[in-house]
């Protein structure tokens, strides 16, 4: 690719002196240059104060990644990406923002009234400059209780922080799983993310040990944005349980428009774990521009027996997301489980579902899926279910279910169902609906807006899937879901 | 008070309403009565509002003010309530969470303060109450797997949690067996009050023997055929809709 070593040697030249000043700058005043090359990285690396064995194996990826090509299988367009283009490194955008909230975006500022966002956490979420660089949610919750929190999470052992911080204090539990369940070489943007990614969670659940409360990234103390290629590793060991909490209701701005997470979940015997999700970034402008591509990996390993990992996401947001938690059943009598609910409207393209890959022996999984698509947007399932020749017994339950508003979108159901053992059982049920004109005057005639009976409707209709939400995500998600639709009808 | 004048409506293109005119004072009950085709659900459609039925000309005003101008949330807040021959289905949605998001809604676009969740349990509890409503009946979702009995009895439920001046009945009677038929309308003739004007549309005079009309119209094509009291309906269970056109069966 003699076209791309020409950029990062043309970067190289024109930055190199900013670059080096780079190094003994506060963060807040540096970005890395534009592009990708070995010295961007080693860059992060020590930005971060990495230990030799990490730069090496962000090294190794990096290598690995410009060997790749971009995937062109899901069934979702836009614009190639330069990713010669792309800041890998960018301090928490302090001069990028808009310099108040009358910059904002007027529908995003209405949105957050929507939900009751308070005026100065708009400005946060908004990335207006001045505005405290926290994580959102430690901005709603006072520091007291984000000590208590840790007190608490302490005394039962509960290892809790920043992936950066795990790289530091506990290298040998990030040197034995990091990377064991998505390996580097997984896939084209994750292992761009193994090469640059900034920063997200570690949690180590210690056996026998049930995690005393629902653990959310809302109260990370993380005084750095997790930036856009965040990377969360989570370990529940022998018989331990532990619940995760990704996300945000309220719409998230943000600069960079390509977002590539990598999520990786180990769940050794009798363990179980809950990773929930609400995503809801920028989907863009009416016309559709502007939004994040969302490209994401998250896989989960069943590996001890009787292990169980289950996945619940609500996915509202970003104007492209590509995006399939899976499991791997290897423990036998291990249970995987995925619970979605995906909205897309506007221009919005999701192309979601997930795998439940079938190894070991009695294991089976549920998959629950339910795509909402209104507007001019393109709604996929894509889903794989396979059982391993070893996988005696395997069994699944999947039921996909798709609900169109209007007649401009389009619900698309891609299942994919390979059984290599004949004693398998795998069932597949899917449905395609509308809301029915009639259901919507019924609704109309009792006083209930237009937008009011749509998000009703359409509550109704994912409440299988929210019922696997903890408690204090569920109001907030359907809330959400009717403002992710205004506008879908009429 | 209810006035509709001259009202025409079309719905696939076929007119099905041709010149009705109708008063319904307040506090009066007025039973619609005639046979199939004439126009009884179109009439009730038309002043709930469903965008299939065109209104071409005439008029409808409500207390003064134009319904014809109104979108069906609107005429609802404005006291316009239509219970349904046919309630639809939505599932997932239980029906107590549809009760009170209508009821508020309504409340809301009234001026009123929204219902609190204990006040409101209280209020739904007591009303289904009087309509002999199983509590676990509310916890289902809307309409679905409910027995004719049960969706008809909830449609009452809701006329009279959404406390409407302006009640529309259509075919309520349809479905139901005589004991089912005698609760709904006691749910019914407890609504009636001096301020709160009622549509009864019915084809059969079984229902006014239980909620008895002031004035009984009958359709026939499209407008109003014949008007009088309680003795018309008994008249016509004996006659027949023969003179009024097409459904000469029917009347039994």
């Amino acid at each position: 690719m003699p076209a791309v070593e020409e950029t990062v040697e043309r970067v190289k030249e024109i930055d190199v002196d900013k670059y080096k000043y780079g190094f003994s700058t506060d963060i807040e005043s540096v970005k890395a240059p534009k592009g990708l090359n070995e010295d961007i990285v080693r860059f992060i690396s020590a930005k971060k104060e990495e230990p030799e064995w990490m730069l090496e194996w962000r090294l190794e990826a990096y290598k690995r990644w410009r060997t790749m090509t971009e995937p062109t299988w899901a069934k979702v367009h836009y614009p190639k990406i330069d990713f010669e283009d792309l800041y890998y490194y960018a301090a928490p955008k302090s001069t990028e923002g808009p310099k108040s909230l009358d910059e904002v975006d007027p529908e995003l500022l209405r949105t957050y009234e929507k939900l009751g966002i308070p005026l100065k956490e708009q400005e946060v979420l908004a990335g207006v400059q001045g505005a405290p660089k926290v994580a959102v949610d430690a901005v709603f919750d006072s520091v007291s209780v984000v000590t208590t929190f840790r007190d608490e999470l302490a005394k039962a052992g509960v290892i809790f922080c920043s992936i950066s911080e795990a790289v530091k204090d506990h290298p040998d539990l990030v040197k034995k799983y990091l990377g064991s369940v998505v390996p580097v070489t997984d896939n084209f943007y994750a292992t761009l993310n193994s090469a640059v990614f900034s920063d997200g969670s570690f949690v180590y659940v210690p056996e026998g040990v049930r995690c005393p409360m629902e653990l959310s990234t809302y109260f990370r103390i993380n005084a750095e944005n997790t930036g856009q290629f965040e990377r969360t590793l989570i370990i529940a060991d022998k018989g331990s349980y532990v619940s995760y909490l990704e996300g945000c209701t309220a719409p998230m701005r943000d600069e960079n428009q390509l977002h590539a997470a990598v999520v990786e979940l180990v769940a050794l015997e009798d363990a179980e774990i809950k990773y929930s999700t609400v995503q809801n970034w920028y989907p863009g402008d009416a016309e559709g521009k502007g939004g994040v591509y969302n490209f994401v990996t998250k896989r989960g390993d069943c590996r001890g027996d009787r292990s169980k990992i289950s996945w619940t996401q609500v996915e509202t947001g970003s104007a492209i997301t590509w995006k399939y938690p899976s499991c791997i059943l290897r423990g036998h009598g291990s249970r995987g489980e995925f619970y979605s609910i995906a909205i897309s409207n506007g221009y919005q393209q999701v192309d979601s579902g997930t795998k439940m890959i079938h190894l070991g022996r009695d294991t089976s999984s549920r998959i629950i899926s339910k795509g909402i698509a209104a507007g001019f947007s393109d709604n996929t399932y894509r889903g794989l279910v396979s059982a391993h020749r070893r996988a005696t017994n395997a069994r699944n339950f999947t039921c996909c279910d798709s609900l169109l508003i209007g007649n401009r979108c389009g619900a698309h159901t891609v299942p994919y169902i390979e059984a290599k053992n004949a004693s398998a059982t795998f069932e597949h049920e899917a449905t395609t609906s509308k809301i029915s004109d009639d259901q919507l005057f019924y609704c109309l005639s009792r006083g209930l807006s237009e937008e009011e009976a749509v998000a009703l409707i359409v509550n109704g209709f994912v409440r299988d899937v929210l019922q696997q939400l903890p408690m204090e995500f569920m109001a907030e998600t359907q809330k959400l879901i009717g403002i992710s639709l205004e506008g879908s009808v009429g | 008070m209810l006035e509709i004048k001259n009202l025409h409506a079309k719905v696939d293109g076929r007119e099905i309403l041709n010149g009705l005119d109708l008063t319904l004072p307040a506090g009066e009950v007025h039973a619609i009565m005639g046979p199939n085709g004439s126009g009884k659900s179109t009439l009730s459609y038309v002043l709930a509002g469903n965008e299939d039925y065109e209104v071409t000309e005439g008029s409808i005003t409500w207390n003064g003010e134009d319904l014809l101008d109104m979108e069906p949330d609107e005429r609802a807040a404005a006291g316009v309530f239509l219970a349904f021959q046919y309630p639809m289905e939505i599932p997932g949605v239980a029906t107590m969470t549809f009760l009170r998001s209508a009821v508020n809604a309504v409340r809301k676009a009234r001026g009123e303060e929204e219902f609190s969740t204990p006040d409101f349990l209280r209020t739904v509890k007591e009303k289904a109450k009087q309509l002999q409503i199983d509590i676990e009946m509310l916890r289902r979702p809307l309409n679905v797997g409910f027995s004719g009995g049960e969706k008809k009895r909830n449609e009452i439920l809701q006329m009279s949690l959404l406390e409407p001046g302006l009640c529309i009945l259509d075919e309520t009677d349809s479905g139901l067996d005589i004991d089912a038929l005698r609760i709904v309308s006691d749910g019914v003739n407890a609504l009636r009050s001096p301020e709160r004007s009622m549509l009864v549309i019915t084809h059969y005079q079984r229902l006014l023997n239980y909620i008895v009309p002031d004035r009984v119209h009958v359709l026939s094509q499209g407008r109003v055929a014949r008007s009088g009291g309680p003795e018309l309906a008994l008249e016509l269970e004996k006659s027949g809709y023969a003179e009024y056109g097409q459904d000469e069966a029917s009347a039994a």
